[in-house]
């Protein structure tokens, strides 16, 4: 096996000395985001709720300025695994905004307030529009976008993220691009309205820094305190596990499904193993190498 | 192997139907009768696990055409709509997305299972190339599949490749306008996918039964690579003995296919392709799906667009020939001490090829290309038709039963001196 063993070798040297390459490349784009603790991780992992409705709150008071998030419908805001407002709460929500609709009978469009079926309403009527309102840049419609964005792990952590079930690279990103905020170092000249991001990549981003440490108010548990510190980073990651709801609605309903799937399968298949051990074993010179 | 047939009907209405048409006899004949070596492993079972994905890519893409719009302004959103809004349809599109994955991951284990055991050799010439075809036909569905979302990657995938078409003289140009619709990739370019993503797939069904017609009728090869001498000793009835092992394979396979649809669904894909495919934004960096990256990386090696082109057709187009290039009448690796060691160097080659075609066109990773791009061919050109006339292979046993029964044997004597006894190092 001396030639299969140099080869090996050999190419093991060439991966781990070329895997430094990139990663010295991404460190001029855009910092490897941290990892952030969400509750959604791993198997059995399923959303706040409480952390849900405040990041609708976030993204209702700030975000939904500029972004849109077209796939969502206000009545899901109330279905089983996601924020789970009540029916009541959806209602008033939705009527808190005004909807184009129509034609009516008269061929006249009209206003009318918003319904649970309604999809969220965009911020701008076209894309010319927003891009006129920020500066040339535009601001992604946000419904999938918690799964449209992922950063390189590299070689060998990609392998390991199987085993871990690691999968929260967008919402690691979208968190710490919130909070990455820095002045450009020394030499950088920005033109106007571009911002400076450790972790976007190639650093410069159109939108602004825009949140706050106190700048949305969360709702009060009973000792009159809010109920999550009411600070930048708080916002940003309630915001960010709202983006991953969006994107994935049925994520709860799918990792269940999944542990059952795989339960009953495991254990179809160690029955089926023990059956065709007892089939094999009827031929008179049953060899051990060959099931 | 398909010898005389053993079949006999025993209801009235099966005589009928026999005298007719002799279906029954045929699926007795191919799942109940049908002799399999004794001696076959576990990389056997490949077969059935690879039909059992075709039935389920078909099944789930047939429920996501009735959902699913095929228009470049529809397209991106009515895949996010079964996602959302059809019940269960994040699951129909993550057993088809993640399916197209694990098909792959099937067919090349089914492959180097060939390799190894040499079982593109003669009798089995045609077996080997209806395979190949079907290799090329599958790569070309999960292609124009791949454009359907209408993400970013498809579209921009989509652009890379059909335009490799027009390095071709001449006539290339012609070509792509033709595969186009029109002069970009756009609406026309997406229909005309979906209708083929469509058909394709049930072509390769007609050629899987047309490589299972061939498989019948030589037989399978088996990890000896002796041909069946004796059936009574040397094989096994399919059903019940290749039926209940294929079907624990099979669910095995599931529990891990199973693993990635829930568990991690979007870990083989690429995020680009959750952004709605724009012409005006070209992504950092075009991938396509890592079941292409070594034949991505053959083409990036050369620094000429036909010449690239031309050498990744031959990557694949060279597996035809295998039983040609391959001098050696010892068909398994395991008498084969050195080809052995070559087929495993072969394997990290891919591997590695596979790994070059994720980084960017740049150094050193082009000159890397180059060099293991060449490795690969080497295996074809150079190792295989050589090693037939030099290597000493080691001895092969009598029949299938013998080598049975000699790791019984070897396996008694002493557990440390099995692997000698079935791998015996007398030269012959
Ligand atoms: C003032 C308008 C504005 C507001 C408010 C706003 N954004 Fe943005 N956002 C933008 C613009 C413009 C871009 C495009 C940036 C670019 O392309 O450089 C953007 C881009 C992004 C991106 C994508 C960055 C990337 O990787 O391309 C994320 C994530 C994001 N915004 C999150 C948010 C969140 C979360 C909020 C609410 C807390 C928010 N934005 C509020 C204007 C805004
Ligand atoms: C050989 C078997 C097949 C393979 C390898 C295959 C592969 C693929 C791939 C890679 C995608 C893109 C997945 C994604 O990123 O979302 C896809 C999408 C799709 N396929 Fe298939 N497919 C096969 C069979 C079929 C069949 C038989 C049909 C229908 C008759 C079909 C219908 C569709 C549709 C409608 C989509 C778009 C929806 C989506 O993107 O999820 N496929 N296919």
């Amino acid at each position: 096996m001396n030639l299969f063993r140099t080869t090996l070798a050999a190419c093991a040297a060439i991966i781990i000395g070329t895997a430094a390459i990139p990663a010295a490349q991404a460190a001029g784009g855009g910092t490897k985001p941290p990892e952030y603790p969400w509750s959604f991780d791993g198997p059995f992992g399923t959303f706040d709720r409480a952390q849900l409705q405040r990041g609708y709150k976030v993204f209702r008071e700030v975000c939904s300025a500029c972004h849109a998030m077209g796939l969502v419908r206000f009545r899901n805001l109330s279905q089983k695994g996601g924020p789970e407002f009540t029916e009541a709460q959806v209602r008033a929500l939705a009527a808190d905004f005004k909807i184009m609709d129509g034609p009516n009978e008269q061929g006249e469009m009209f206003e009318r307030p918003g319904r649970p079926s309604d999809a969220f309403p965009k911020p701008f009527p076209n894309e010319q529009a927003a891009r006129a309102a920020n500066g040339g840049a535009y601001p992604p419609d946000m419904s999938v976008l918690a799964k449209a964005r992922n950063y390189e792990r590299g070689f060998p952590l990609f392998l390991f993220d199987i085993l871990t079930q690691y999968q929260e690279g967008g919402p690691d990103y979208i968190k710490a691009v919130m909070t990455g905020y820095e002045d450009p170092p020394a030499g950088t000249t920005l033109q106007p309205g571009q911002n400076w991001n450790k972790y976007m990549p190639g650093n410069i981003i159109a939108m602004p820094n825009v949140l706050n440490d106190g700048q949305i108010e969360y709702p009060k548990g009973p000792d009159g305190k809010p109920s999550a510190p009411e600070t930048a980073k708080q916002y940003a990651a309630d915001v960010t596990a709202f983006l991953v709801w969006a994107a994935e609605p049925h994520m709860e309903q799918r990792k269940r499904i999944g542990f059952q799937v795989i339960v009953f399968l495991t254990l179809f298949a160690g029955l089926l193993y023990f059956t065709k051990k007892r089939i094999w074993s009827r031929l008179p010179e049953h060899a051990p190498g060959t099931h | 192997m398909s010898g005389p047939s053993t079949y006999v009907p025993k209801w009235g209405i099966a005589k009928w139907m026999d005298a007719r048409l002799p279906l029954p006899r045929m699926v007795y004949d191919s799942f109940i009768a049908y002799p399999v070596p004794r001696n076959l492993n576990y990389f056997w079972t490949f077969g059935g696990i690879l039909m059992l994905m075709l039935v389920s890519q078909i099944i789930t893409g047939v429920v996501l055409a009735m959902h699913y719009t095929p228009h470049s302004t529809l397209a991106f959103n009515s895949v996010e709509s079964i996602m959302r809004d059809v019940e269960y349809g994040w699951l129909i599109r993550y057993m088809h997305s993640t399916g197209a994955s694990f098909f792959f991951i099937a067919v090349y284990i089914h492959i180097f299972r060939g390799l190894y055991y040499g079982s593109y050799k003669a009798p089995r010439e045609v077996l080997w190339i209806l395979g190949c075809i079907i290799f090329l036909l599958m790569m070309a569905t999960a292609f124009m599949g791949y454009v359907l979302p209408w993400g970013q990657m498809s579209f921009w995938g989509a652009t890379v490749i059909t335009n490799l078409f027009s390095a071709i003289p001449l006539v290339g140009e012609t070509i792509v306008t033709f595969l186009w619709g029109g002069y970009s990739v756009d609406n026309p370019t997406l229909t005309r996918f979906f209708s083929l993503h469509f058909l394709l797939p049930f072509m390769i069904f007609g050629v899987v039964i047309l490589h299972v017609w061939a498989l019948h009728v030589t037989g399978q090869n088996n990890p000896t690579g002796v041909e069946v001498k004796a059936v009574q000793k040397d094989t096994v009835p399919f059903t019940p003995y290749a039926t209940i092992k294929d079907a624990f394979a099979m669910i095995c396979f599931f529990v891990v296919f199973s693993y990635f649809i829930f568990y991690m669904p979007n870990y083989l894909g690429h995020a680009d392709n959750y952004v709605q495919a724009n012409p005006a934004v070209t992504p950092p960096h075009i991938v396509p799906e890592w079941y292409f990256l070594p034949f991505y990386a053959i083409l990036r090696a050369v620094p000429d667009k036909l010449g690239g082109v031309m050498l990744m057709g031959a990557a694949v187009v060279i597996l035809a020939f295998l039983p040609w290039l391959d001098t050696s009448k010892v068909k398994s690796m395991r008498y084969r001490p050195l080809a052995r060691q070559c087929f495993w160097a072969f394997a990290v080659t891919c591997v590695v090829l596979g790994w070059l075609g994720s980084r960017p066109a740049e150094q050193p990773y082009v000159l890397l290309s180059q060099i293991f791009s060449a490795l690969y061919f080497a295996y074809f050109l150079i190792a295989l038709p050589l090693l037939g006339l030099f290597e000493t292979p080691n001895k092969l046993p009598g029949s299938i039963a013998e080598s049975v029964l000699s790791k019984i044997k070897g396996g008694s004597a002493a557990a440390v001196g099995a692997a000698a006894a079935s791998e015996p190092n007398t030269k012959g």
